[in-house]
């Protein structure tokens, strides 16, 4: 099947400052792509210049197969849920969600149909008749997503559609908008800053910096194995340890050196055969640090580590030590016994660790 | 406890003594004030009620003795400008006939200027919105010459629809200026929006920005209606006989009598030309305040 979205070699300038660098992006039907990134990073310019809001200056657009790159954004088969809603203030609910079939001569019939199937999906049938000003932040939501869904377009365009709802309303809506995204079988390109959102929404993440794109891949490959230093360090919360290491070859395996502030060094095996530069930045999420004794495996090694700091969150309990001059965060069990300036026996799961250039930040294995 | 609690009570008591005596005053000065500013409005209305007789024997300040409508009806018929005697009548709907078109055409005009500068950014808005500005400042008496030379390439000098040209081209630096700043509050996502939703530029314009505009509208056409009404120099400098506007014919009645001045009808006729002003702020005064501090859009 043909791509549903296909980006290919697409460059933004503003005058002379480049905001999107050679972004190649393609998605089947039924994808659901999130962008995300740090703001300022160009997600929203991306997602403008797909909805053809911003003209691109360089490379090619293409949606359901039809160059779209030079088209108007009418024309592209596209809906689109802002941030702020955008509902249209001096009409009526039933309006807005209409407004757009009236504006391409829909006739009433049809209309009244998809308003009252979009209504119900989205169950705001009783407040078809209010004015957004009387709605609250949830049910404006709503109806912004009614107005891009009863369009039934190609592709749905979401810009940071919950970033303006509370934290618990946020968490119901995403809910919402993964069930739609399931039933409607729809494909759509999301652009959030929350990392939380892009890993439970997405079938695709594309990590964005800058204005260039640093890994795209499913949330399992994003986040197991990230590309580099900064996607590494962006998704996932609490971030992954990123710990300067010292690697080498011990004959079966690398051995891995970390030092720690008493002076002595913590050395680590990796069963794994990597050819690696000497300095190293040895990348581990929390949860791949457990308490001795509550991760088995392979790749499990242990070692004693002074506790830092507690914190308590309770489905786990999170202990901070320090490794490599750094940080390091430990994901283990509610019930631990760790207590702060005490030792505690740490399972570190070697299998389980990425490899980065102290330089250049890449992964190397 | 009641110990303690006495001199709070008392401070309390105090400092509302106080604000109610600072509130009093505020009313007072302001009465006063009002008083100052009414005083003239007081002078020409008692003026006009009276006859010649009793002006030249009364006091200017005190209430007529005698009620009379003659100089209202002199005023609105039968005063003479020059030679013609037919009072302001004529004046006045050549007042209303420039006025009217002219604030609908630069409200109009102004909306889309505003919509255009404040939500379809292109190349050079900027630019071409300060150079709009700039027409806000540039004084009356140096666009004549060049104006009165436009109008007489266009055909259209001494006339009414030359007049309406003037004051609506005159008038677009501040129209505009109102709506872009207007707009400019609206946030751009709902251009954004009904782009997507397959609407065009004036579709947007009539569906919804224009809905949305009602304080700033009430806001540009009171302003708009007070500078054409009370404009003189475009006037009396782009008008002939017959076409002059009421504020050009009131000067004429007050200095071209013969004979004894008839205080009573000039008052009477200044009342009448400033009584249009007058009236859209009394109706619509509220809303002008409104519009010029209404904020953002919500919803």
């Amino acid at each position: 099947m043909a791509p549903i979205l296909d980006i290919n070699k697409l460059y933004k300038n503003y005058g002379a400052t480049e905001i999107l660098k050679d972004i190649n992006i393609s998605i089947e039907p039924g994808d659901f792509l999130v962008l995300v990134g740090p703001s300022g990073c160009g997600k929203s310019t991306l997602l403008n210049c797909i909805a053809g809001l911003e003209e691109i200056t360089g490379g090619t657009l293409s949606i359901g197969g039809n160059d779209m790159t030079h088209v108007s954004p009418k024309d592209r088969d596209i809906a689109m849920v802002f941030q702020s809603y955008a509902l249209y203030p001096t009409m009526s609910v039933a309006k807005n969600i209409t407004f757009g079939m009236k504006v391409r001569g829909v006739d009433q019939a049809t209309m009244d149909a998809k308003l009252k199937d979009v209504a119900s999906l989205l169950q705001i049938e009783p407040l078809l008749n209010r004015r957004p000003s009387q709605l609250s932040g949830g049910q404006r939501q709503r109806v912004a997503m009614g107005r891009a869904l009863v369009r039934d377009p190609k592709l749905f365009l979401f810009d940071e559609p919950l970033s303006n709802l509370d934290a618990k309303l946020r968490v119901e809506m995403r809910t919402e908008i993964k069930k739609l995204h399931q039933t409607l079988d729809a494909s759509i390109v999301y652009v959030t800053h929350d990392q939380i959102e892009a890993m439970t929404l997405a079938t695709k993440i594309v990590v964005l910096k800058g204005g260039i794109v640093q890994q795209i891949g499913t949330p399992a490959e994003i986040y197991n194995n990230p590309a580099n230093l900064f996607v590494a360090d962006f998704m996932g919360s609490p971030a992954m340890n990123l710990i300067p290491a010292q690697a080498s070859n011990n004959g079966s395996g690398t051995q891995i050196s970390i030092a720690r502030e008493t002076g002595e060094t913590l050395v680590l095996n990796d069963a794994r055969d990597l050819s690696l530069p000497q300095d190293v930045i040895l990348g581990l999420r929390p949860e791949d640090i457990a308490e001795a004794g509550f991760r088995a495996g392979a790749g499990v090694q242990e070692a004693t580590c002074m506790v830092d700091m507690v914190e308590p969150a309770g489905a786990d309990t999170y202990v901070v030590s320090e490794l490599g001059g750094k940080q390091v965060t430990a994901r283990l069990h509610a019930e631990t016994s760790a207590q702060a300036g005490q030792m505690l026996n740490l399972a570190f799961d070697m299998s389980k660790v990425s490899y980065f250039a102290q330089e250049t930040g890449e992964r190397l294995n | 406890m009641t110990d303690l609690s006495m001199p709070q009570t008392q401070t309390r008591s105090q400092s509302n003594t106080s604000k109610i005596a600072l509130r009093w005053l505020l009313y007072v000065l302001l009465g006063l004030f009002a008083l100052y500013y009414l005083m003239p409005l007081f002078v020409m209305l008692t003026t006009s009620l009276k006859s010649l007789e009793e002006i030249r024997t009364g006091s200017l300040i005190s209430l007529p003795r005698e009620v009379s409508l003659d100089a209202w009806k002199t005023a609105w018929s039968g005063a003479c400008t020059g030679i013609q005697c037919e009072g302001l009548r004529p004046y006045f709907w050549n007042s209303v006939l420039i006025a009217v078109p002219a604030v609908f055409l630069s409200t109009l005009i102004g909306a889309l200027n505003g919509y255009v500068v404040a939500q379809w950014r292109f190349k050079g808005a900027n630019i071409i919105f300060s150079l709009m500005l700039f027409g806000c400042f540039i004084p009356f008496q140096v666009v004549l010459l060049p104006m009165a030379r436009l109008l007489g390439m266009m055909g259209i000098a001494g006339t009414i629809p030359g007049l309406i040209f003037v004051h609506v081209i005159y008038g677009l630096g501040f129209t505009t200026l109102f709506f872009r700043n207007y707009y400019v509050t609206i946030p751009s996502e709902l251009t954004k929006a009904a782009r997507v939703d397959g609407a065009g530029f004036m579709r947007i314009f009539w569906s919804i920005f224009l809905p949305l505009s009602l304080p700033i509208i009430v806001v540009t056409v009171i302003w708009q209606f007070t500078q054409i009404w009370n404009d003189f120099l475009f006037g009396v400098s782009f008008s002939q006989a017959g076409t002059q506007p009421v504020t050009v014919a009131l000067n004429n009645i007050v200095n071209s009598t013969t004979g004894v001045k008839e205080y009573n009808v000039d008052m009477a006729a200044a009342i009448i030309a400033g009584l249009p002003t007058l009236l859209v702020y009394v109706v619509a005064g509220k809303y002008f305040i409104r519009g010029l501090t209404a904020g953002s859009v919500k919803g």
